[in-house]
């Protein structure tokens, strides 16, 4: 019997939730880095006891930890995030322009094709990549460097890159997402970059076909459909059909189309999940009910999923890197809330239940699925 | 050569370099400045390198704070010779998480 491991990223350290394919009773470990603010925790998809973290803090700064045991121990390994060359600037909130200074890492995505690599988006936006499992990291800089660099400008949470999403079969190939710039496309390996954000429509900004200045928060993809991208923004749920070149909404019948995270089923590549929330200055459910929102015809068409999830009084976010599925043959679904609890689904988001309930406010949720 | 230099770290820095305690006895090469002490410590502890000072400019960080003998030197130039009892290894030079809650 398969097991099954939960790395959650809080604001105060890491913790390490482990079950079997049952996902009935669950064992908690840690706070590893009690005190750091843990953006996120991932682990490898080649070799599962590998995983790196990103603690952080506004007096300490940056690091980075790597574990080759499953999170048993954990080593500090690279934390040089130096810009390629000259920095250049971006503009500032008012209009301004500002350097690009880096502040933070907030996601680690460890590759697909090989063991030592891994991607880290960081704010300011920019891409890092490391081929030697964190020890150092370069610059992909054409990302950076891009034409429309000058005019990204930062959303609330800072000017970051928090979504790195990889082909399935093509190394070269990545998508990431800037809040607030917008999505973007490499088939290069990062060296070149376009912008994929036509049929974007943003209320906060003049132009709505505008390259860049959208807010996208989160994008994810099926590996049996990888042309098929799915985007929660700011506010709306989108779909692309064509691999990023033009997008379409699919909030469809959501009680609200604003929200962070989006998850695709590890089965069903037309199954989705968002956590609808109620807007941009309410980070709270709609009517305090905490619903998942499961669609199985890829957008528009949408179901609450409430069983186990509290109906009343709710007023938790669920952040954007908060939301994972499980590859068990009965795909599990696990988010974590701003209020310490992390809830799994092992039957596809049918029922729910808490694993914890008072860790500090989760940062991040990501799972592995042991043999 | 100095004395060794004592330093105290705060926990998150001292959990990080994998002290048993919070202080650390440095070598330190030639005046003792703050300088000089924290050139020592990440040489040291390699893992500290960007945790207190900037990597590229070297700038103390912002809730970043160095005390010693009752005063604080935060704003003290880095190569300005600190106390004569901290650099004889009498004194501790301490790096101190600032008054930053959260």
């Amino acid at each position: 019997m398969g097991g099954t491991r939960v790395l959650v990223g809080t604001r105060k350290g890491a913790f390490v939730l482990t079950s079997d394919e049952q996902r009935r009773d669950w064992e908690v470990s840690g706070p590893f880095f009690p005190g750091w603010e843990v953006y996120h925790v991932k682990g490898s998809p080649i070799d599962p006891q590998r995983m790196w973290a990103a603690p952080s803090g506004g007096w300490f700064g940056q690091v980075i930890q790597r574990s080759d045991d499953g999170g048993l121990t954990w080593e500090p390994v690279g934390n040089d995030f130096t810009y390629d060359g000259v920095p250049g600037e971006h503009q500032w909130f008012d209009g301004s322009m500002r350097p690009w200074a880096f502040n933070r890492v907030w996601h680690l995505e460890p590759s697909l094709h090989d063991v030592d690599t891994l991607y880290a988006g960081v704010e300011d936006a920019a891409l890092f990549k490391s081929v030697d499992a964190g020890a150092t990291w370069h610059e992909l800089s054409g990302l950076r460097q891009h034409d429309t660099g000058r005019q990204w400008q930062p959303g609330a949470g800072g000017m970051c890159l928090h979504t790195i999403v990889q082909h399935p079969t093509d190394a070269d190939r990545l998508y990431v997402a800037i809040s607030a710039a917008g999505a973007f496309r490499t088939t290069d390996g990062g060296q070149t970059w376009q912008p994929i954000n036509k049929g974007l429509r943003s209320g906060e900004i003049p132009d709505q076909d505008s390259e860049v200045g959208h807010c996208v928060h989160r994008i994810d993809l099926h590996p049996a459909e990888p042309d098929v991208l799915y985007m929660q923004k700011h506010w709306d749920v989108l779909r692309s059909d064509d691999a990023g070149d033009s997008w379409h909404e699919v909030s469809g019948n959501l009680p609200s189309d604003f929200g962070f995270p989006v998850a695709v089923h590890a089965h069903e590549p037309r199954t989705v999940y968002v956590v609808p929330i109620t807007s941009d200055s309410q980070h709270f459910p709609p009517d305090g009910r905490l619903r998942v929102y499961r669609s199985r015809t890829g957008g528009d068409e949408w179901e609450a999923l409430t069983t186990g999830l509290p109906q009343e009084n709710c007023y938790v976010n669920v952040l954007r890197d908060a939301m994972a599925v499980d590859q068990h043959a009965s795909c599990g679904i696990y988010f974590g809330t701003t209020g310490g609890q992390v809830y799994a689904s092992s039957d596809s988001g049918d029922s729910w239940a808490p694993i914890v309930r008072n860790l500090p406010a989760v940062l991040s949720v990501e799972v592995q699925t042991l043999p | 050569m100095s004395e060794a230099v004592e330093v105290i770290l705060p926990s998150h820095l001292s959990s990080l370099a994998r002290l048993e305690g919070s202080t650390v006895r440095l070598d330190v090469a030639g005046p003792v400045t703050q300088r000089a002490v924290l050139d020592a410590l990440e040489a040291r502890f390699p893992m500290l390198t960007g945790t207190v000072r900037d990597r590229g400019t070297a700038q103390r960080r912002a809730f970043v704070r160095f005390f010693a003998c009752g005063q604080d030197l935060s704003h003290e130039s880095p190569d300005a010779p600190l106390p004569e009892r901290v650099a004889r290894g009498e004194e501790p030079f301490m790096v101190v998480g600032a008054m930053a809650g959260g």
